[in-house]
Formats: structure tokens, C-alpha cells, sequence
């Protein structure tokens, strides 16, 4: 489903060059979890980043759905992101100026679709989460781990192939960030979406098909 | 689509009240300004009734002498126009009239204030008042003092009510009676020199027209043959001053000059200071004031509006929005704002027009909308805020996504 080869990218700034990743080649087969860890800093965003092509390498080939995604254009990106790939982050990330509902339809938005069909998706990913009695709520009036549900509904709503997860219960208690792990499991065993996460908890991620451990930019494990 | 983007237009402006408010203030403001101002300059410069034939026409309202500790300035006397005018070649014809005064009279018991003035016979020819009925008076009724007068037809339905015709009857005022010869049309009282209840031959006055002094109550309309012989008719009256003595030994030099329309409207009566060039400075400082202030504060909203949500946009990208679709969501959240202003601002514009209109601060001032006007503010409005909305949304639009995500 995902393959990097030689994935290497350099952070340069006017005086130094940082190197977040040095040559990952890493397979995610379909319908697969799994889980990425590794100290701060040794580049567990960065290399996630680059398999939602939210960032470019400095060097290496990435396909991702059998694609070779090199030579898409900002707006063939935009499109190959919205039907291929959903994103659940630490801090959550949702639009406090909108309802939760108006939220969750977000990936919707880009893609053609009615109204009336937006909110039946919508609702029906918030069912998922256990969130459909909150429909009306704005962002700023859930807890941490509701915030974290709705983001999970915003993720699987459009029915990507691939959920990336960078440390979604990172914020979280233990109990919620359970629920959080639940989710994500059941999801990945219905549905037989493909997710990697990344996670600072050994717990979570013995819960995953694989683990992979980075340090320093490199592979480990 | 559409809805959407106005939805979290809505949201964003109703989250960030104080500046809202600012930014429409602002806007709705300036329009509303703009608005009665043009609606004033409409009426009091570009309403040209009853001097109609104002390219052809130049004004002589003042006379200034000055000596070395002391000056006068004032409007002229009747002699002094008469006579001096009367030794010009070029104009065809002269219409001196007094300023309106006022006075009251009584119909039926019930006071009624009245303004009058005072006029010589070709006031009505240089002029170009609409009569409703009868006619002018002429040379002959003036030169035998004849109490005949021309009415607005304010004045026709204050004094004699709902009435068809009026002409023939009699209008007193200050204990002297008239015979209606006409009624006309009203002039509002900005255009001072001509505006009036009720016209009278300048022979019936009370006050001496005979009088030799230069000051009086009198202003002056030269007529031109064509517009071509105006210029030709100012250096003729320039000159003509130039040869004028002064009054008494107190003064050393008089001025008195004939102008067009604008100039003389706003005509301060002191050589050293150009009317018109404190009204077109107060103006210009007016408007660029109104209009650069609300320019400015809406850029900078703009600006911070849009940088504090990047986060948004990190989101909205990460889940398949084009930068295109990004900038075009910014531009219309934009226009939503400075249409909503131009709409508040029309709102108002209406309500102080009718406010004023209908306070009747000014005698016969019937304030309308411009709506040329107002087309191209609203116009204006629209570019304007696309144009502070494009930049800081290209910007935006082209963040790349981790960072707009991290800035948080
Ligand atoms: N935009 C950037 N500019 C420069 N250095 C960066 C940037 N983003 C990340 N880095 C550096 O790259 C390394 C990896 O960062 P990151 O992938 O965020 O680590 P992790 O998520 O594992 O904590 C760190 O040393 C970090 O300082
Ligand atoms: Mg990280």
C-alpha cells in the first residue's frame, strides 16, 4: 500500500543542516497497522509527513496506492490526498469556528458531493467515534478525547485507503486514549483500512500488527 | 460550496466581534459619508435650477474695501450694481436682487414666517424660474412701484391653501398688500441667492435703493451673449473695479469681482483667503480621511484574521484543498464582509438622508440618493475587498501545510 525507498530528507536553515531522516525504506502492506516509534526528534513526523505528501523528501521514491506520486501538480495532490489518505493529529486540529458536524463534513468539501449526502456521511462517521449526540457542539465544548473522536470522524469519513496517525492519544489520559486505540483497531479490522500511527506508548503499540522503531533519522527494528 | 464558505465567513467575523465591528463600522461609515456628501454637493452645485444658464453667467456678491487698520465686505448696493454694471458692453442683461429677508404674516390669525426679496425686472429674464402660473413682472410694473409679487408655491399653499389659481389675488406682508402675478417652482435655501418666499420689484422697498453707498443688500447676475464672451465680461468688470474709487480716506483699495457659479458660492468675502480652496481641501481632507482609515484597518484585520488560522489552512489542505480553492474561500469570506458593510452602509445612507430630509433643517432641500454614487462605492467596496483579500490569501494558500500545522 505504501512503499519508501531511501528516504532521506535534510532540514537546512541559514547555519545548520539537519538530517531527519537518513535512507528509510519501509513497505505498509494493505490493511495493515502499524506502529512507528522512537525518541523526540528522531523523525517519526517527518518521515509520516512524507507518506501523507504533506512534505517532499531530499531524496528517495515514495508510491503510495500504486502511484508514483513525484510529478502530481498542487491540485492533483490536493485530490490524491482527499480520496487516498486521512490524517489524525496530536493536538487534534479541528476548526473551533465550526460545529462538529461541519467538521467532520471538512474532506467532504473538496470532493463532489450534495449536501444532503455530507451530512449522512458525516453522521454516520460520528456514530463510529460515538459522538452522534454531539453533532451540534463546537469544538471548544468537548473534552480532549471527544476533540480526538471527531477528529478520528473528520479521518474516516471520505473512506480513505490510509489513516496516518501521529500520536493521536499524545493528549490523552490512559482511559481515553484506550477508546482512542479501540477505535482505531476496530476500524482497521472492519473496514480493513491501513494505518500507521505513531506513538510514545509501548502499550498501544504492542496492540498493532508491526512495529517499527526509528533513532536518529535511521531505522532500528 | 458557497454555503459553506459563508458559514465559516459568519464564523470567524462573529468570533472576532470587536473587529468586526471596526471593519464594518468602518466601511458603512465612509459609505454613509460619502453618500450625503454627494447627495449635498448633487443639490446645492449640481441642481441648477433657477440659474439655469450658468456657463453663461457670472455672479457678483460682495464687495470688499480695505485700508490700513480697518475693512468692510459685504453684499452691494443696488446703486452700485446698477450703475456700475450699467456702463459694461458685454453682458446682455443684469439681474440684481436683494438677499431674502425675513418677516411674518398672518393667515386667518396664525403667524406665518415669510422670506422676501427684492428683484429688478431682468432678474427674470437672466434667470430660469418654472412658473406654475402667471408670469414675471416687467420693466414698466417695476419703474412704477407696483405692488405685485411672485410666490413659491410653498408660499401659495402656506398662505392660501389647497387652492387651483392664484394669481390675482392678494398677499399680505408687512401690512403692505400685493397682487399675485405668478407662482414658481421652490428653490431650496442653499441656493441663497436666489431661494425666496415671495418676490418684489426692488422699487417698493422701504430702504432707500437710491442710496449712493457701495454696500448694500444687492448681489448681481451678469448674463453673457454666449459662453464664449464670459471671459471677456470678468476682465471687463475686473477692469471697470480697478477704476472705482474708494468710498472715503479710511480705505485704500476695493475689490469686487464677478464669478462663476462655484466661486462665488463659497466666496468668504476676504481676498486673502480663497474660498474655494479651503471647500476642496476641507473635502479632500475629508474624504481621504474617511476612506483611508477603514482601508487600512481592513488590510490589517485581514492580515491577522488570516494568520491566525493557519492552522486552519494546514487542515483544510492536508484533506484536499487546492490552493486555488483556499484563496477563492479567503476572497469570497472577504467580499462577504465588505458587501455586508455596503449594504449597512446603503441602510444607513438611506435613514440619515430621510432623516434630514424630513427634520427640514433646510428649507425646501430635498436630499436623493445618488446613485451613481452609489454604484461605483459599492463597486469600490467589492474591489476593494477583494484586493485586501487576495494578498494575505495567496500568502496563505501558499504555506506549506507542516508548518501552517505546526504554528499553532
Ligand atoms: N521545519 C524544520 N526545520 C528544521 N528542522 C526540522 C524541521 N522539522 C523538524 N526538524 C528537525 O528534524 C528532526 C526530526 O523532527 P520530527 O520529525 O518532528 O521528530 P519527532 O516527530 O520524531 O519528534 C528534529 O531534529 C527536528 O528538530
Ligand atoms: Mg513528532
Amino acid at each position: 500500500m505504501i512503499r519508501l525507498q531511501n528516504i532521506e530528507k535534510v532540514y537546512r536553515t541559514d547555519t545548520i543542516e539537519t538530517l531527519a531522516l537518513n535512507s528509510v525504506s519501509l513497505d505498509v502492506a494493505k490493511g495493515e497497522f502499524l506502529s512507528i516509534m522512537g525518541p523526540s526528534g528522531c523523525g517519526k513526523s517527518t518521515l509520516l509527513n512524507i507518506m501523507g505528501l504533506l512534505d517532499v523528501p531530499s531524496k528517495g521514491s515514495i508510491k503510495i496506492a500504486d502511484r508514483v506520486t513525484e510529478n502530481l501538480n498542487d491540485k492533483q495532490l490536493a485530490q490524491f490526498r482527499n480520496k487516498t489518505l486521512g490524517f489524525i493529529f496530536q493536538s487534534y486540529h479541528l476548526i473551533n469556528d465550526l460545529q462538529v458536524l461541519d467538521n467532520v463534513e471538512l474532506p467532504l468539501l473538496y470532493r463532489d458531493t450534495t449536501a444532503k449526502e455530507r451530512k449522512m456521511l458525516a453522521t454516520e462517521a460520528l456514530e463510529k467515534v460515538g459522538l452522534a449526540n454531539r453533532v451540534k457542539h463546537f469544538p471548544t465544548q468537548l473534552s480532549g478525547g471527544q476533540r480526538q473522536r471527531v477528529a478520528i470522524a473528520r479521518a474516516i469519513v471520505g473512506k480513505p485507503d490510509i489513516i496516518l496517525a501521529d500520536e493521536p492519544t499524545g493528549n490523552l489520559d490512559s482511559a481515553m486514549g484506550n477508546e482512542i486505540m479501540d477505535i482505531l483497531i476496530n476500524l482497521n479490522r472492519n473496514e480493513g483500512t491501513t494505518i500507521v500511527m505513531v506513538t510514545h506508548d509501548e502499550n498501544m503499540a504492542h496492540k498493532t500488527h508491526r512495529l517499527v522503531r526509528l533513532f536518529d533519522g535511521s531505522q532500528v527494528q | 460550496m458557497l454555503k459553506n464558505y459563508f458559514k465559516i465567513a459568519i464564523a470567524v467575523l462573529r468570533r472576532r466581534k470587536f473587529f468586526t465591528f471596526i471593519s464594518l463600522f468602518g466601511i458603512s461609515f465612509t459609505l454613509t459619508i460619502l453618500m450625503v456628501l454627494t447627495a449635498f454637493i448633487d443639490k446645492v452645485v449640481g441642481d441648477n435650477y433657477p440659474d439655469k444658464k450658468r456657463d453663461r453667467l457670472l455672479y457678483i456678491n460682495r464687495i470688499q474695501q480695505k485700508g490700513k487698520d480697518n475693512m468692510t465686505s459685504g453684499t452691494l448696493s443696488y446703486y452700485f450694481l446698477s450703475h456700475y454694471t450699467g456702463m459694461m458692453k458685454t453682458p446682455v442683461k443684469v439681474a440684481i436682487s436683494s438677499g431674502f429677508s425675513g418677516t411674518n404674516t398672518y393667515v386667518n390669525n396664525k403667524k406665518i414666517a415669510v422670506s422676501y426679496k427684492y428683484t429688478n425686472a431682468e432678474f427674470w429674464d437672466v434667470m430660469d424660474y418654472d412658473f406654475t402660473e402667471g408670469r414675471p413682472f416687467n420693466k414698466q410694473q417695476v419703474d412704477n412701484a407696483d405692488h405685485v409679487a411672485i410666490i413659491s408655491e410653498d408660499m401659495k399653499r402656506q398662505y392660501f391653501g389647497d387652492v387651483d389659481l392664484v394669481v390675482g389675488k392678494y398677499i399680505e406682508a408687512d401690512n403692505v398688500s400685493y397682487r399675485v402675478l405668478g407662482v414658481v417652482k421652490n428653490v431650496p435655501v442653499t441656493s441663497y441667492m436666489f431661494f425666496s418666499d415671495i418676490y418684489l420689484p426692488y422699487t417698493v422697498s422701504k430702504a432707500d435703493y437710491k442710496s449712493k453707498s457701495y454696500g448694500g443688500s444687492y448681489m448681481g447676475v451678469l448674463l453673457a451673449a454666449s459662453k464664449d464672451d464670459v471671459p471677456k465680461m470678468q476682465t471687463e468688470y475686473e477692469n471697470l473695479m480697478k477704476r472705482v474709487p474708494v468710498e472715503s480716506k479710511d480705505y485704500q483699495h476695493l475689490y469686487s469681482h464677478a464669478k462663476s457659479f462655484f466661486t462665488s458660492y463659497v466666496d468668504t468675502g476676504n481676498e486673502d483667503t480663497s474660498g474655494v480652496f479651503i471647500v476642496i481641501t476641507a473635502i479632500s481632507i475629508f474624504v481621504f480621511i474617511f476612506m483611508l482609515l477603514p482601508t487600512l484597518n481592513l488590510v490589517n484585520i485581514n492580515i491577522t484574521r488570516i494568520m491566525e488560522r493557519s492552522s486552519e489552512i494546514g487542515v483544510r489542505k492536508a484533506f484536499g484543498a487546492s490552493s486555488k480553492t483556499l484563496v477563492y474561500q479567503f476572497i469570497v469570506e472577504n467580499l462577504i464582509l465588505t458587501l455586508l458593510g455596503g449594504i449597512i452602509g446603503t441602510l444607513l445612507s438611506v435613514i440619515a438622508l430621510c432623516a434630514i430630509n424630513s427634520a427640514d433643517l433646510i428649507a425646501n432641500l430635498e436630499l436623493t440618493i445618488n446613485f451613481t454614487v452609489l454604484f461605483i462605492a459599492l463597486l469600490v467596496c467589492l474591489v476593494f475587498g477583494f484586493l485586501s483579500g487576495v494578498y494575505p490569501a495567496w500568502r496563505m494558500s501558499k504555506l506549506n501545510v507542516v508548518t501552517a500545522l505546526k504554528a499553532q
